[in-house]
């Protein structure tokens, strides 16, 4: 089997370190999305303004990287219903779990947290019995 | 009013402005914007904002896509050493703020729920919170019913948390401590 290094995966997920590095090393936030959302939800004073200030640049990435011919893909032959009820688990078990992909795979797996490695491994585990039972159903 | 008065009240505001964006502030909007334009870039070039090759990472009975694995490990392999040989020698930020880690190293069921629960979630659709952020400048409604349903689930999960809304089998939450976010 042939296999090729993604590179342009390899070198996008080396910016999510560095930006989270930045912002830790800079202001001591963590880079973790849900907990920058939720946070502004529940808002404690001189929380906000960082997090609305990441949100922006997040945001607006897709101007600095549309002219090197990165753009962001068509999603719209998803189905509205299935994504709203994921969006509903997704919202709800990230702050339940207080993180997601962002907070506990890159900041607190990088920082060797227990309770990070843990989340990491059951949303991973959860994430591909998921997919798993959508192949078996064939709704892939 | 008077000329004075009216540039009185000015400087007021001057000053009030200047006490209000201390240093620690002004970093954090700085650095916050940088960050964030890093991370969304980041996000796009790894290709974590397509759906279907998130699912293809998932898929690994199936036609089986690794690429993403090395979107982890490329965060991580830049992470972790600025993490262990700088950030952690510190006291505190460059900012002057302190680090907002937690300290709680419990592992309960509240943190195994909520990751399993965000797991199907993640397998169902194929988004997660970083790409559908940086995907709403795509103009998309399905972005955009996905970050609304989830700042709903949002609402509800910090609501249970703190004791205030029960779950249908759960109820309400039983030991409620403060919400910690992080």
């Amino acid at each position: 089997m042939e296999f090729t290094i993604p590179w342009a995966s390899l070198f996008g997920g080396m910016l999510l370190g560095l930006s989270a590095a930045l912002l830790m090393l800079f202001s001591g936030k963590i880079a973790g999305i849900s907990g920058t959302i939720g946070g502004l939800l529940n808002p404690k004073k001189n929380e906000s303004s960082w997090r609305a200030a990441f949100l922006t640049g997040m945001i607006l990435s897709v101007i600095i990287v549309t002219p090197f011919g990165f753009i962001l893909p068509d999603v719209s032959d998803n189905n509205i219903i299935l994504v709203s009820v994921a969006g509903l688990l997704v919202g709800f078990g990230t702050r339940l779990g207080n993180g997601c992909t962002s907070g506990h795979g890159i900041i607190g797996m990088g920082r060797f947290s227990k309770r990070s490695i843990i989340a990491t491994c059951a949303f991973m585990a959860a994430a591909i019995i998921v997919v798993l039972i959508r192949r078996l159903l064939g709704v892939l | 009013m008077s000329q004075n008065t009216i540039r009185e009240n000015k400087e007021s505001q001057i000053t009030m402005f200047k006490s209000r964006m201390t240093k620690s502030k002004v970093i954090g909007i700085f650095i916050g914007l940088i960050s964030g334009l890093l991370f969304g870039s980041g996000m796009i070039i790894s290709g974590m904002v397509n759906p279907d090759k998130v699912i293809a990472f998932l898929d690994i009975t199936g036609n089986w896509d690794p690429s993403l694995a090395f979107v982890m490990g490329g965060a991580l392999a830049v992470f972790s050493p600025i993490y262990h040989f700088f950030i952690k020698k510190r006291k505190h930020a460059i900012s002057g703020d302190k680090f907002s880690w937690t300290s709680n190293t419990t592992i309960d069921g509240t943190l195994i729920s909520g990751a399993v629960i965000f797991g199907i979630g993640w397998g169902l659709a194929g988004f997660c919170p970083g790409p559908v952020v940086t995907s709403l400048g795509g103009g998309s409604n399905i972005i955009l019913a996905f970050i609304l349903s989830m700042i709903v689930g949002m609402v509800h999960a910090n609501q249970y948390l703190a004791g205030r809304f029960p779950l249908p089998i759960v109820g309400y939450r039983k030991n409620v401590c403060a919400v910690e976010s992080t």
